[in-house]
């Protein structure tokens, strides 16, 4: 754009030297930018995907890269292409993201509510804090993974191991969020809420929780992640059922192909279900300013 | 009909209209600093406000202004001396305290139907009652058309009308105000503080507005307070008889206002000087 943007407001003065743009033909230029920067982005997204893949399948063919340890796309199309129309070993594929979901969300679902319940309970009162900050700096810093182990032992090969390691990689990543929020929340908000007559529930319902939720929402995205994860490594770890399984008999059997396939069904998984979360975040903050739009 | 019948619940208060709205009597307030150092934000401080008058505090910045609402409030306890309200010494918040806020503290998560509708609802009045009366002191400051916007979609001045409409429904006969408009340009605050003075007269509340701008406590006051540089104690009052109603863009051109405000300001511009001084003495 050459022209300066003040020479708009005032067109009928303007020297017969330079047509001055209407603003319709100024919009509909930006508009038409913004169209092309679009394509662009697009194009170049998926240009990276195919030539990546490309390479991997003329690798893979050419023997540059050896398929029998790290597979080819072609190979991975026809592993899920196979589990698909026949089935796994274990049963039909459904069945197997069927019970890995049902895992995970369970999982997500009481890691979600306890940390949340914990980290106000804890947010709101200063001596309880005082005392367990010390033993859930400990808890957190143990490398949870490896709970699975003992919960497997305890709990058995069914849903209750992987429920559990769900649980314990959610919970802490949603508490400590939690916590932050109701230490952040405003303090002449919660003198606000007071003076207008809120009695301490009133203020923990209408003024903790709310000014919480962004925190709490933000935590969401990352434990659903870590969720999934403590759902397939409990069954990786032992299972009858399950992605995770999938993944572990695929490399029994020294299947790269199955590996990668069952890697990539977690993913889509996982982006379903992170659209999903974003989805109910927009709807529970809809009250927040919008963010700067990025155009892509 | 007993004697004995809550004096919150009613009306009408019990108690004769004699006896001040606000009663400060030789109050000290210390607080601890983070370091465990004791320090004294109000000494010895005195002040009345009678029922239905407009007294302004004003004071060099950081002398300890704030602390006066915040022990009227309950929210701060007196070290020393005695607070009263309505005739009775203050033990937690008040039914009949209003505040309104320096920083913004509307709840951003709320429209501003339910931002004004707070103060009823938290109370327990009936959930239609409380929104018919919303909408009422929504229409009163003029923002009728804005019921359903949020906060942040709201200018400054807009945001502090509901402020002052959240405060006023709850229809507080005492009103504690923290150098309200502070944060406002010059022509939304004159705006607001005809806003203010306008829904002030129609409620006969008792009110106590603390500002570091002498020209606005003039222009708004029945009394105004000048206090030391920290720790805060009266230096002097002054009573002002500008006839009301006052309007503000053009008492600032009234000889007497000019006078009055020129009297304060020779008695103010040494504390706000000592105050600048051990500012930069000590360096906090």
């Amino acid at each position: 754009m050459t022209m300066p943007a003040h020479a708009v407001a005032a067109p009928s003065i303007a020297p017969k030297t330079r047509a001055v743009p209407t603003e319709t033909e100024i919009e509909a230029k930006a508009r038409a930018r913004l169209r092309a920067r679009r394509t662009l982005v697009l194009s170049l997204r998926i240009g990276i995907l195919v030539a990546t893949l490309g390479l991997w399948e003329i690798g893979a063919r050419t023997g540059v890269i050896d398929p029998f340890f790290f597979a080819s796309p072609t190979g991975i199309a026809e592993q899920i292409w196979i589990w698909l129309t026949e089935g796994t070993s274990q049963g039909p594929l459904w069945m197997q993201i069927l019970v890995t979901l049902e895992e995970t969300a369970l999982g997500f679902f009481i890691g979600v509510v306890g940390g949340i319940v914990c980290g106000i309970v804890l947010g709101r009162n200063k001596l309880l804090a005082d005392v367990f900050s010390i033993y859930i700096k400990i808890a957190n810093s143990i490398p949870r993974v490896v709970l699975g182990s003992i919960f497997i032992i305890s709990l058995g090969l069914g849903m209750a191991s992987k429920v559990a390691l769900a649980v314990v990689m959610v919970f802490f990543v949603v508490f400590a969020n939690a916590f932050q929020g109701v230490r952040e929340a405003d303090r002449a908000m919660i003198a606000n809420a007071q003076i207008l007559g809120a009695s301490p529930l009133q203020i923990t319902t209408s003024v903790i929780i709310p000014s919480a939720l962004s925190w709490i929402l933000a935590s969401l995205h990352v434990s659903f992640g870590f969720a999934l994860v403590g759902a397939v490594v409990g069954e990786f770890l032992g299972a009858k059922q399950g992605v995770g399984l999938l993944i572990a008999t695929a490399q029994g059997s020294f299947n790269a192909n199955g590996v990668f396939a069952a890697m990539i069904i977690l993913a889509v998984l996982a982006l379903a279900i992170e659209f999903l979360i974003t989805l109910v975040e927009n709807h529970l903050v809809k009250w927040r300013p919008a963010p700067f739009q990025e155009q892509n | 009909m007993s004697l004995q019948t809550e004096a919150g619940v009613r009306p009408v208060a019990p108690s004769p209209s004699s006896i001040p709205a606000i009663e400060l009597e030789n109050v000290t307030r210390r607080f601890l600093t983070p370091d465990g150092k004791s320090m004294t934000a109000l000494r010895d401080f005195t002040m009345t406000v009678a029922r239905g008058e407009f007294a302004c505090v004003v004071g060099p910045t950081g002398c300890g202004k704030s602390t006066t609402l915040n022990l009227v409030t309950g929210l701060a306890n007196p070290s020393a001396g005695e607070v009263r309200v309505m005739g009775a010494p203050v033990s937690g918040i008040h039914r009949d305290v209003g505040f309104v806020f320096q920083a913004d503290a509307l709840f951003p998560w709320r429209s501003v139907l339910d931002n004004v509708a707070a103060g009823p609802l938290y109370r327990g009045a009936p959930k239609a009652r409380a929104y018919e009366k919303a909408r009422d002191w929504i229409a009163r400051v003029g923002l009728a058309r804005f019921e359903k916007h949020y906060p942040h979609q709201l200018s400054g001045g807009m945001r502090k009308r509901v402020a002052l409409a959240q405060t006023f429904i709850n229809e507080p006969k005492i009103l504690l105000m923290d150098e309200p408009f502070s944060a406002l340009d010059v022509q939304t605050r004159a705006n607001m503080q005809d806003e203010l003075l306008n829904l002030w007269s129609g409620s006969g509340a008792s009110v106590v507005f603390v500002t570091h701008d002498l020209e606005e406590a003039v222009a708004l006051a029945d009394k105004v307070y000048v206090l030391t540089a920290g720790p805060a104690t009266v230096k002097s009052v002054y009573h002002i008889d500008l006839p009301r109603p006052r309007i503000m863009q053009e008492i600032r051109y009234d000889a007497a206002f000019v006078e009055q405000c020129r009297t304060i300001w020779d008695d103010l511009r040494e504390e706000v000087q000592i105050g600048q001084q051990r500012t930069l003495d000590t360096g906090h």
